[in-house]
């Protein structure tokens, strides 16, 4: 039971990810009709917002120390962090260790930036091409963007901590009664689940409770009716679409103290994602959110050794498999709508 | 277990009969029955091949090994201050090229992919001419290109490979590894293991599913179950997985009280952070303090890994600080990295310094026989003792073409001085204690086979 209770954990949190991902891949495809296969590029700079901060906040003069020797035998320059001489020692070092929250308020603006300029300066050319032009377009984008970064950035992972206060796990085991160290849970994957489900929430109550999202899930019914009427719906759907690169940049900044970022982080989780925007039904954002989270417990669930004991290699497949499985008896996913992507 | 009985005094014996004479082993006049070879250099320059990742996870490792590379021609061309050629036990080497000729280099990108590797290093060899590759960071990479460098007739150096497989099951004639080998990695490190946690412990492997993952974790276990240990599981992970907490959540569940990362690069990096996220560190199993050990260290995992690499044992092939405080059984070191140290700002990594080696090394022996044929190479490298290339007295044994030297063994240090000072030296394990027969079962199942001088 403790277990499974454990896996439940990891696939929420794993799923929480691809979720947001698949959020944001969802709402361009429903708005815009653009299948973006930069978006996990988009994820990836949300990643390197909150590394770029990090270096902002050590930005450093150099102090040399006479009493101590470098590599080379000459004498040791130790990096001082400007926020030392604006804020002292003790404040800055609060700061720096909170980069990655803070992270938020400047990937917000940066994001939506990026998403604006995507959208305004190359894809609007591709809304009527077809699809397979679409998703070349955009792949290549993604690998320009993601050697743009190898470029500044290297191709090592850069470790990027959570805040103090978050590192580490507690026995959620001994909460709920089980044996002590059977369930244990990193704070951090506890505040990134939290994260998620803020905001998931935000975007749909953003689509359903607001002027502008009942506009723009009319424009995802039907365009053509919704521009007769006289409303600029083109306007909508380029800030719909920094909108959804904001929510790959903050699942970006967020997942950041989860695994060192690099250059090459989006295209790991870009081709998971698309399965699950396809087990959920193309176009369907709730689709998106259930399969994604379906998928990451599947995917824990597979990787237990006793499950591998019995089937060996399932972790590698599982979530193909069940891809294969779903498209099969529900060739539209599991809440997919008709006519979408069907010709 | 086959001992080998070089000793000091004999080495310098043998560097200054070969120095001296440079004609004195009359097995190189063989070479000279060969009527042509592949990229036989007729001007006066010659093209070495440096086939390194830069692209794909490993292009930092890549790019480190490239500037050892560079190094290397700078030095063997006469230029800079000629770094581990003051220091090398054979004196072959004169700074004007070789034999004469001047260096010259291509460079092919693997993309850590062994298809990608091969159609680089065919291209280097085809178009370019260039007579010798090196490089790589994968043992995948390492055994598709030693192939093929069989084939075409051209001497393989390898670059960063640890898989035993590279001079084991795969091994071929013209293809030689300096860097050591996860059977040495497990030999050293398991009495420094059983010394530092004690001989009754419960071993959980996780393990990347490819050849090096699969050597790497045979080696440690075997070397750790003979001092005791017991294996409680051995997952595989997918090369591909990014997010490794579904496999590391259940380990305290199993009962296991240290966990083995056969990881690599990126996925070692993750794999390491994860757990260290769901505490394994400040846990107690058995009555005993959880523990993590990573079989191959790298200075460049341990920067990716950041913090979390504290106090983590692993094994090295050669470290940047050897000499300084090891003294001067490493000579060699100091040299390397006072010269890559000022053309670069930082010091080398051991992929760099296993690749700048392994260039010395392939003109040294060139110088020596007398011949770019590959197979006058060959018998120049087997049963080579050498000295002063930063890890001791080494020899490149005929049987495998594997070197034999001391193996590092590290941890991550506590308190860093600096961005560069990541990884503590904790003991060298004397080369008896890592070597092997030729066909010790882990290494055995291929054939040496006959070099190929090709055309």
């Amino acid at each position: 039971m403790d277990a499974i209770i454990l896996q439940i954990l990891n696939g929420l949190d794993k799923g929480s990810a691809y979720a947001l991902i698949a959020l944001g891949l969802t709402l361009i495809f429903g708005t815009l009709g653009v299948v973006n296969f930069a978006h996990g590029a988009l994820f990836m700079i949300g990643a390197f917002c909150a590394v770029t901060l990090s270096r902002i906040l050590t930005l450093s003069h150099t102090v040399i120390d006479e009493t101590q020797k470098d590599f080379l035998g000459n004498p040791l320059k130790v990096d001082v962090p400007y926020i030392y001489d604006i804020f002292g020692q003790q404040t800055g070092d609060a700061i720096i260790d909170w980069a990655v929250p803070i992270s938020i308020l400047f990937a917000i603006p940066v994001m939506v930036g990026i998403g604006f300029a995507m959208e305004r300066g190359l894809i609007k050319h591709f809304y009527k091409r077809p699809h397979a032009d679409q998703i070349l377009v955009t792949f290549g984008l993604a690998i320009v963007l993601q050697e743009i970064i190898k470029y500044f950035y290297g191709a090592n992972p850069i470790p990027t901590p959570a805040p103090d206060a978050f590192r580490g796990s507690f026995d959620f085991g001994a909460m709920l009664g089980f044996d002590p160290n059977t369930i244990i849970y990193p704070y951090w994957r506890l505040v990134y689940f939290a994260f998620s489900a803020v905001i998931i929430g935000a975007v749909f109550a953003f689509l359903q409770f607001t002027t502008f999202g009942m506009v723009v899930r009319a424009g995802m019914a039907d365009r053509e009716t919704v521009g007769l009427l006289g409303i600029n719906i083109d306007k909508r759907f380029t800030i719909m679409f920094g909108i959804a690169a904001a929510v790959a940049g903050l699942a970006g900044v967020m997942y950041a103290p989860i695994n060192s970022p690099n250059y090459h982080m989006g295209m790991d989780f870009l081709v998971l994602s698309f399965v699950v925007v396809v087990v959920g039904g193309m176009g369907s954002l709730s689709g998106a959110v259930l399969a994604g989270f379906l998928l990451g417990i599947l995917e824990s669930f597979a990787s237990m050794a006793v499950v591998l004991e019995i089937l060996p290699g399932i972790n590698q497949i599982i979530i193909y498999l069940v891809a294969i499985i779903i498209l099969l008896t529900r060739p539209r996913g599991l809440m997919g709508r008709k006519g979408v992507m069907e010709e | 277990m086959s001992k080998s009985n070089f000793t000091r005094r004999g080495l310098i014996k043998t560097g200054a009969v070969a120095g001296a004479a440079g004609l004195s082993l009359p097995t190189y006049l063989r070479a000279d029955g060969h009527s042509g070879f592949t990229n036989a250099p007729t001007g006066d320059t010659v093209t070495l091949g440096f086939n390194v990742p830069q692209s794909g996870p490993y292009a930092d490792e890549g790019a480190d090994e490239l500037r050892a590379f560079e190094l290397a021609v700078e030095h063997l061309n006469g230029g800079g201050d000629g770094g581990m050629m003051q220091t090398f036990s054979s004196k072959a080497l004169q700074g004007n090229g070789i034999l004469g000729k001047k260096v010259e280099y291509v460079s092919g990108d693997t993309q850590t992919k062994s298809d990608a590797a091969r159609a680089s290093a065919r291209s280097m060899i085809e178009k370019d001419g260039a007579i010798m590759i090196t490089g790589g960071s994968s043992s995948g990479v390492a055994v598709a290109v030693q192939a093929l460098c069989q084939e075409a007739g051209v001497i393989f150096m390898a670059g960063l490979t640890h898989s035993n497989d590279t001079t084991g099951k795969d091994k071929k004639a013209n293809g030689f590894r300096h860097f050591f080998n996860s059977y040495m990695s497990g030999a050293a490190l398991a009495p420094v293991l059983a010394a530092q946690y004690g001989k009754d412990r419960k071993a959980y492997h996780l393990t990347a599913d490819y050849n090096w993952g699969y050597t790497t974790q045979e080696a440690v276990q075997s070397s750790t179950e003979a001092m005791g240990w017991e294996t409680v599981n051995a997952v595989l992970t997918p090369l591909t997985q990014t997010d490794f907490s579904s496999y590391i959540a259940p380990v305290l569940q199993s009962g296991a009280d240290v966990l083995v990362l056969n990881h690599y690069g990126g996925n070692m990096v993750n794999s390491l952070t994860n757990a260290v996220q769901f505490g394994l560190r400040d846990k107690e199993v058995n009555g005993k303090k959880f523990e993590i050990v990573v079989p191959l260290y790298s200075e460049l995992m341990a920067r990716g890994a950041g913090a979390n690499i504290k106090g983590i044992f692993g094994s090295q092939n050669w470290d940047w600080k050897l000499e300084n405080q090891l003294g001067a059984r490493y000579v060699g070191t100091n040299a390397f990295v006072q010269s890559f140290g000022e053309k670069y700002g930082f010091p080398p990594s051991q992929a760099a310094h296993t690749c700048y080696v392994q260039t010395l090394l392939y003109a040294d022996a060139v110088e020596r026989a007398g011949s770019f044929n590959p197979c006058a190479v060959v018998e120049a490298l087997e049963g080579f003792e050498f000295d002063g290339m930063g890890n001791g007295p080494t020899l490149y044994r005929a049987d495998d073409h594997q070197c034999f030297k001391d193996v590092v063994v590290v941890k991550g240090k506590e308190n860093p001085e600096n961005e560069y000072d990541l990884v503590e030296i904790v003991e060298v394990t004397p080369t008896e204690q890592v070597t092997y027969e030729p066909d010790h079962p882990q290494m055995a199942g291929g054939q040496l086979g006959e070099c190929n001088p090709g055309a």
